[in-house]
């Protein structure tokens, strides 16, 4: 939207390079829902046309990881599962962004126990944490525009 | 039918060591030895006709210091005749084995697996008794009392 702004009487824009691929970038995000758990019905309930992640350019969701910039990790990540989640993160495509969903997947939530991996940023980086069990949609679509933000601000690699 | 774990003990006389009674949940005690068998009448005699086995666990008494320490519980239910079982074996540390009853059943085969991963119990005769819930690398059974609480065995990532 910064492009429209700077359009003045002239009916051109100048911008740099990096803010306008940011640009592009933010608002074409292919998510991989990695869903294990409970979350994964608020996930839904966001995705669909009630909330509708489409407005952010999220709406697409892929389940190839070659094929998608954000690993949206929604639900209990266990001990067991973890190496999965290691290599899906592993096969995503450069640039690519991590949003833990989910007390569970921030800390472990409540779940301080043998089978559950206490924070998911023990194993993968992570971008944005949307705590909740579960989070309201609205917690996600703002954990979504902190995400935006942060696509935007960051130096591009191409 | 009420009365079942009356019945039983008519029955099997010492082979069902103990029968209770609460708010209806009729329950019986077996002998490891008479086990089979008296699964196999609950099974086929007419009368109590438990053609379900709902579900199998155990209970760790090591905090309540039971002798012997651990209870297999198994739940039966009759579709025909509505009406439910349970049957408990105890078992010692020292030789926590059970007879399976995964080829009568075939939800036994899962089930099995499972009290053995939580609890250590093995089921002798099963056809492929392996973890269920837990991987292949974790040791030790995590629902005994005496799994220290905060031990945790990641496949990667640091021991937190
Ligand atoms: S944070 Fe709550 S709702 Fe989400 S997966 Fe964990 S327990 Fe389920």
């Amino acid at each position: 939207m910064e492009m429209m702004n700077e359009m003045g009487e002239a009916g051109f824009s100048t911008t740099k390079l990096d803010q306008a691929i940011g640009w592009a970038r933010k608002f074409s995000i292919f998510q991989y829902p990695f869903v294990t758990a409970c979350c994964g019905m608020e996930y839904m309930a966001t995705a669909c046309s009630h909330y509708d992640v489409d407005r952010f350019g999220a709406g697409l969701p892929r389940f190839s990881p070659r094929q998608s910039d954000v690993l949206f990790v929604v639900g209990t990540i266990s001990h067991k599962i973890a190496p999965v989640l290691k290599r899906i993160y592993d096969q995503m495509a450069d640039p690519k962004w991590v949003v833990a969903f989910g007390v569970c997947t921030c800390t472990g939530g409540f779940y301080d126990n043998y089978a559950t991996v206490q924070g998911i940023d023990t194993i993968i980086p992570v971008d944005v944490y949307i705590p909740g069990c579960p989070p309201r949609p609205e917690n996600v679509l703002d954990g979504l525009m902190k995400l935006q933000d942060k696509i935007q601000r960051q130096k591009q690699e191409v | 039918m009420t009365g079942i774990h009356i019945k039983l003990q008519e029955k099997f006389g010492a082979a069902v060591r103990e029968i209770h009674n609460q708010h209806g949940d009729e329950t019986a005690v077996a002998d490891r030895s008479a086990f089979l068998t008296i699964v196999q009448f609950v099974r086929n005699n007419h009368n109590i006709d438990c053609d379900m086995l709902t579900d199998i666990t155990a209970v760790d008494g090591l905090s309540l210091k039971w002798k012997p320490r651990f209870e297999v519980i198994y739940h039966f239910y009759s579709t025909k005749k509505n009406h439910r079982l349970r049957l408990k074996v105890k078992v010692d540390e020292q030789d926590p084995v059970v007879p399976s009853l995964a080829a009568e059943w075939g939800v036994a085969n899962w089930l099995e697996r499972e009290v053995w991963d939580m609890f250590g119990i093995r089921f002798e005769g099963h056809p492929d008794l392996r973890r269920i819930l837990m991987y292949e690398q974790f040791s030790g059974h995590p629902l005994r009392k005496d799994y220290p609480y905060s031990k945790r065995q990641p496949l990667i990532g640091p021991k937190n």
